[in-house]
């Protein structure tokens, strides 16, 4: 019985193991296909002029050169290639302010939604959030036509402006959600202590929305980055475009070498890369906000 | 009292901003993009005179616009299955208690901080098939390396379409039936679309497997203890317990991800464009060409419009859904 048992619970443990290995094998080579892309960027970018061939693509470079990336950065007036610093610069412009504002407007909407909401808000709430799904194609035309009356066409405000008011559905979306899981009688008894709209906004809710405030900076942070649709179609001046626009530029032009366009995406990529990697449990709470789940 | 209402006064001001914003810059927009698809307007100066239909009914007969419909179904459905495939497994395993999950969890998840312009403009090198000049290039040339040349692949590069031929048996057996349409190069499969299948996978796939992960994380242990008590083995257990609990993770990865795929533009535009014949050419950038490269403002009105359906029929009952069990809660 017990020798029974014994071997029993041997030969199940030796069968986990194997189970276990294998699983760490799976996990492995996935880990591996999500790198692959990561490696050649790498590889590709460190590479000197000489060293760059298809034949050799995979093979380590001789040494760590950094004239793929100097090149990637400042350019080469000689050989017409931009570089990507002063439309990485534009992207740090456009992206802090946009995202400042559109995270402030979705915190008050979402203080409104929850703590003094109006007859009609659950309608009202929805139809805001239909305009995250849309293709942005469906309002492209009236957008150019009506940015060009305002005098935004072209240029960084003009695009500001556009991220901050289509980045308003999923900032208040995630706002809701906070402020919902915060106790409306929290609210009531600074109501009956006398505080009012603003008060409470400022000395009770503020103050706990940190965290709030950290999940919506980093998604539209980088919702707003990696943007290309408004970039290209909002700014026309190579001077005044985002980095993706002035990458996918430099990537569809045959003078410019792979190795240079190896080391410009990874340069377009850093910022939001440095995020994630130092941020990244906040990036996964925005992530699961956006499928609505809070 | 007073000071109640003054304050409610206060609550709509404050909001307002954003609720008019979004009523013009959202539903006045597409109602004048709607209107603008019904329009004589084809060159740079609107021209709004009503000509009906004619937009929509001609761009049917466009080949490039049947090619889009194409490509724009190859994608969802191949883009959503192996999205949710390889999201699935991989939470299951992270699941297992594994050794470095935090470390396994972030190379997964990474790519999606990255722009799809960044995405395109890798993996168009890593899947550039090379020449007969320059030899086998990205992942052809680690084939070849691993002894494995014959899973090399013309990638995107590649024109065929998959579909059945009207002489052949099955399409001579369809028309007979009266299925004759189904026999046709636009109701195929392009192989080229594989290519931009994968490089968005690469991308997507560590989302469904984040919204999976939270999925299992969230079934309560003693639910898994008592199923293994009753006798069920761990295939049962996932099978009968787990998987259908996770039908609703499902449900939103299929949406999210589903009207994702019907928006794709900005991958195609910096990985392969068009493509040969059309073969990786998607809606959103055939709307893109035409209104801002061809000042066909109605044709990409129409466009938008149809893409827009397609969208709200994904969404609208999801989002009217979500709302009204969050209303009974």
């Amino acid at each position: 019985m017990t020798v029974g048992a014994a071997t029993a619970s041997k030969g199940g443990r030796a069968r986990i193991r194997w189970g276990r290995v294998a699983i760490y094998a799976v996990l492995t080579a996935a880990a591996a296909f999500y790198l692959l892309p990561v490696y050649l960027l790498f590889i590709t970018g460190m590479k000197s002029f000489q060293e760059v061939s298809l034949a050799r693509m995979w093979e380590l470079p001789s040494g760590l050169h950094f004239d793929s990336y100097i090149k990637a950065w400042l350019g080469k007036e000689s050989e017409g290639i931009r570089g990507l610093s002063a439309n990485i610069m534009n992207s740090f412009y456009l992206a802090i302010p946009a995202t400042l504002i559109s995270a402030l407007m979705g915190s008050v909407n979402g203080y409104v939604l929850t703590k003094w909401k109006f007859r009609g808000a659950d309608v009202v709430f929805p139809l805001m959030l239909f305009g995250m799904f849309i293709p942005y194609q469906s309002i492209l035309i009236p957008l150019v036509q009506t940015l060009q009356r305002l005098h935004l066409y072209g240029s960084i405000p003009g695009l500001i402006f556009v991220h901050v008011v289509y980045g308003l559905p999923i900032t208040t979306l995630i706002f809701r959600n906070y402020y919902a899981g915060i106790p409306s009688e929290l609210v009531e008894a600074a109501k009956i202590d006398g505080a009012g709209l603003l008060g409470i906004y400022r000395h009770i809710l503020f103050p706990i929305s940190m965290p709030g405030f950290v999940v919506v900076i980093i998604w539209q942070f980088q919702s707003i980055w990696n943007d290309f649709l408004f970039g290209v179609v909002v700014t026309s001046r190579p001077a005044v475009q985002p980095v993706t626009v002035a990458l996918n530029n430099m990537a569809g032009s045959y003078i410019v070498e792979w190795n240079v366009q190896m080391a410009g995406s990874l340069l377009a990529a850093l910022p939001t890369l440095l995020v994630f990697i130092f941020l990244g449990r906040y990036f996964m709470r925005g992530l699961l906000a956006g499928s609505l789940k809070g | 009292m007073r000071h109640m209402t003054r304050d409610r006064l206060l609550s709509l001001l404050l909001i307002a901003p954003s609720v008019i914003a979004l009523a013009v810059f959202v539903y006045g927009f597409i109602g004048f993009t709607a209107y603008s698809s019904l329009t004589k307007w084809d060159a740079l100066t609107p021209d709004l005179t009503f000509v009906g239909l004619r937009n929509y009914a001609k761009l049917f007969t466009v080949d490039r616009f049947l090619c889009d419909l194409r490509n724009t179904v190859t994608f969802t459905v191949l883009f959503l299955a192996a999205c949710l495939l390889v999201g699935l497994v991989l939470a299951i395993l992270l699941d297992q208690r594994i050794k470095g999950e935090n470390v396994f969890r972030s190379i997964f998840l990474f790519p999606m901080a990255i722009s799809f312009i960044v995405t395109g403009i890798v993996w168009r090198w890593l899947l550039n098939p090379g020449t007969a000049q320059t030899g086998s290039s990205g992942i052809n040339l680690l084939f070849e390396k691993a002894g494995l040349g014959f899973l090399r692949s013309g990638w995107f590069t590649d024109p065929t379409i998959l579909y059945i031929h009207p002489d052949s048996g099955l399409g001579t057996f369809l028309a007979r039936i009266g299925l004759g349409g189904l026999a046709n190069p636009y109701v195929g499969i392009s192989l080229a679309m594989i290519s931009v299948v994968i490089a968005a996978t690469w991308q997507m796939s560590g989302y469904t497997m984040a919204l999976y992960l939270a999925g299992l994380r969230a079934i309560p242990d003693e639910l898994r203890e008592a199923a293994r008590v009753d006798g069920a083995s761990e295939l049962q257990l996932y099978r009968h317990i787990i998987l259908p609990l996770l039908q609703p993770v499902t449900l939103s990865a299929v949406i999210i991800l589903g009207h994702m795929s019907l928006k794709i533009f900005d991958l195609v535009v910096s990985m392969t464009g068009p493509g040969p014949a059309f073969a990786t050419d998607v809606p959103a950038f055939f709307m893109f060409d035409t209104t801002f490269r061809g000042s066909n403002y109605a044709q990409g009105a129409a466009i938008a419009t149809l893409l827009l359906i397609l969208v709200a029929v994904l969404v609208v009952p999801y989002l009217v859904y979500t709302v009204r069990t969050e209303a009974e809660l």
